[in-house]
């Protein structure tokens, strides 16, 4: 088994270089990225709704072969997609549909799980589901890779999202990575120190102490933040910058979201 | 025109003092610095002149009016003042608290409310004279240390203050940034621009400086001009800005004060 504090190394650099990934797709200028971001996530949650309202295989076969296009046209890799979505997203929606398939009353078609029965609808069940949500996220992960994640915060504030949400949230992403250094930093310093192996409630010992000074860190420097915040200006009331306005190609990329998710919508019913 | 006048000021933290009974007075267009080893003042002084913490005793004046936490409560004096004082903290990390490094630049002028047209030209203006257009979309912890820097000067020089306070602004920076920042500061001089920077190095003094300020425990111990500072090699050892230089001859082990000016290669001893 790996020692936990390379093993903690490897995920900090692991989360790192997931975040890096993500912000070369989302400076490409491709399909996409050429549209308005709040144009992106209208859009992205009206095929979310297609999704949902489908009940045939048909419905959101489209919309998944809509979200294969998306993604390529946008310089998102399906490998990408593959290792970061797909596996995941497959083990946890299999263990949710798994009781679908041998509960769901209908005709058997295999009595593989000793007492139990696979029905046929159990298994149509069990599919639609798995593709329905594998569908959803897939949508999701498109819209995440292929947009800066400070520009998707700026664009939830078309939903209505108050400012003060807004400004909170992007002040955490601009800190994890801070703090994930840091850390990263932290554990180095305390694995270049450390002679022959630990036991594991030393390590746990360490861990502990490692987030108890983190913690610390972190309120020093929230404190720094906020006298910077004054310095600067803030006077209690959150401000952010306004998005741009819409162009022609935004109201025609919004027309195409629609027609895709309403014509799956309609042949999913 | 005096800008601050400080009148035995004090302040304690946690029951440590900081500053005792400090008085001075900056005048406009001056270019001052600040010395002092660790724990002096420094940077207490430069947060009290910015109107983050006030003095326990005593008062300061800024443009002629009193600045105390009441006085910062008016929304009209306090966006005036933000507007003509800025503060470069010590640590870029405190100061960048925004997604992307134009978000960075454009917080100022945000909080003050300019419109939308005079904000980015403004903010284009400022990446521009910085020379960090192209970082304007990156986000700060992807930045080098010199880049966090310039980024964390143009956040404050975007409104065009009449007082820079910079503290340390040339540690953790490489020669090339550290030379650059100098010549940044060099521009300001004849200008109506107050500037007041905390350093302990000694080399960009006379560069950056016309009155030079040495704080030892929190008070001044003092005031002259960078030659008269700098050839005071008696008061430089007694407050820890030069040290004993020791090396051998032979046997004999000889130790005379170290003193660093313009480059490692031409110090003197």
């Amino acid at each position: 088994m790996r020692h936990s504090i390379e093993s903690t190394l490897h995920h900090f650099s692991h989360a790192l270089s997931n975040a890096l990934i993500s912000e070369k797709i989302a400076a490409r200028q491709t399909l996409l990225q050429k549209i308005d971001v709040r144009i992106r996530l209208i859009g992205t949650l009206l095929l979310l709704i297609a999704v949902v309202l489908s009940h045939t295989y048909r419905g959101i076969l489209v919309l998944l072969a809509i979200a294969l296009c998306l993604a390529i046209l946008s310089g998102v890799s399906l490998f990408t997609l593959a290792k970061r979505v797909w596996t995941v997203v497959f083990l946890f929606t299999a263990v949710i549909a798994f009781p679908a398939l041998v509960l769901t009353p209908g005709p058997p078609i295999s009595s593989a799980f000793g007492h139990f029965q696979v029905t046929e609808t159990g298994l149509r069940t069990a599919i639609l589901l798995v593709l329905r949500v594998e569908t959803a996220i897939t949508i999701t992960a498109v819209l995440v890779l292929s947009t800066p994640w400070n520009k998707l915060l700026l664009a939830t504030r078309a939903l209505g999202l108050p400012a003060e949400i807004v400004t909170i949230l992007g002040m955490t992403h601009r800190y994890i990575f801070l703090l994930l250094e840091t850390a990263s930093q932290m554990f180095e310093s305390r694995k270049s120190r450390t002679v022959g192996i630990l036991h594991n409630a030393d390590q746990r010992s360490g861990a502990g102490k490692t987030a108890a000074v983190l913690m610390m860190k972190t309120m020093d420097l929230g404190n720094d933040v906020y006298t910077a915040m004054i310095a600067r200006g803030f006077s209690g009331e959150a401000r952010i910058l306004e998005e741009p306005r819409l162009r022609s190609r935004d109201f025609i990329a919004l027309l195409a979201f629609a027609s895709a998710a309403f014509f799956c919508f309609w042949i999913g019913r | 025109m005096q800008v601050f006048q400080i009148s035995a000021a004090s302040f304690q933290y946690d029951g440590i003092s900081a500053i005792r009974d400090l008085t001075l007075n900056i005048s406009g267009g001056e270019r001052t610095v600040l010395l002092g080893a660790n724990g002096s003042g420094k940077s207490t002084l430069l947060r009290m002149l910015d109107g983050l913490c006030f003095p326990s005793h005593g008062s300061i004046t800024a443009f002629g009016d009193p600045l105390t936490q009441h006085s910062l409560n008016n929304l009209e004096f306090n966006f005036n003042f933000r507007r003509r004082v800025g503060l470069v903290f010590q640590n870029p990390d405190a100061q960048l608290f925004n997604s992307t490094v134009f978000e960075e630049v454009a917080y100022s002028p945000l909080q003050l409310g300019w419109t939308r047209e005079e904000l980015h030209r403004r903010v284009e203006e400022t990446l521009e004279f910085m020379g960090i257009s192209h970082l304007r979309d990156r986000s700060p912890y992807r930045l080098s240390g010199g880049e966090k820097k310039r980024v964390a000067i143009a956040s404050v020089i975007v409104l065009n203050p009449d007082v820079l306070l910079l503290d340390e602004p040339t540690a953790t920076l490489d020669p090339r940034s550290t030379s650059q920042l100098v010549d940044l500061i060099q521009q300001w001089k004849g200008s109506t621009k107050t500037v007041i920077t905390a350093t302990q190095q000694l080399d960009i003094v006379e560069d950056i400086a016309d009155r030079v300020l040495i704080l030892k425990e929190g008070s001044l111990l003092a005031d002259g001009t960078p030659s008269q500072i700098l050839s005071n090699t008696q008061l430089l050892l007694t407050t820890n800005l030069i040290h004993a230089h020791r090396h051998t001859h032979g046997n004999v082990i000889h130790a005379h004060p170290h003193l660093h000016r313009h480059s490692h290669d031409e110090h003197e001893h």
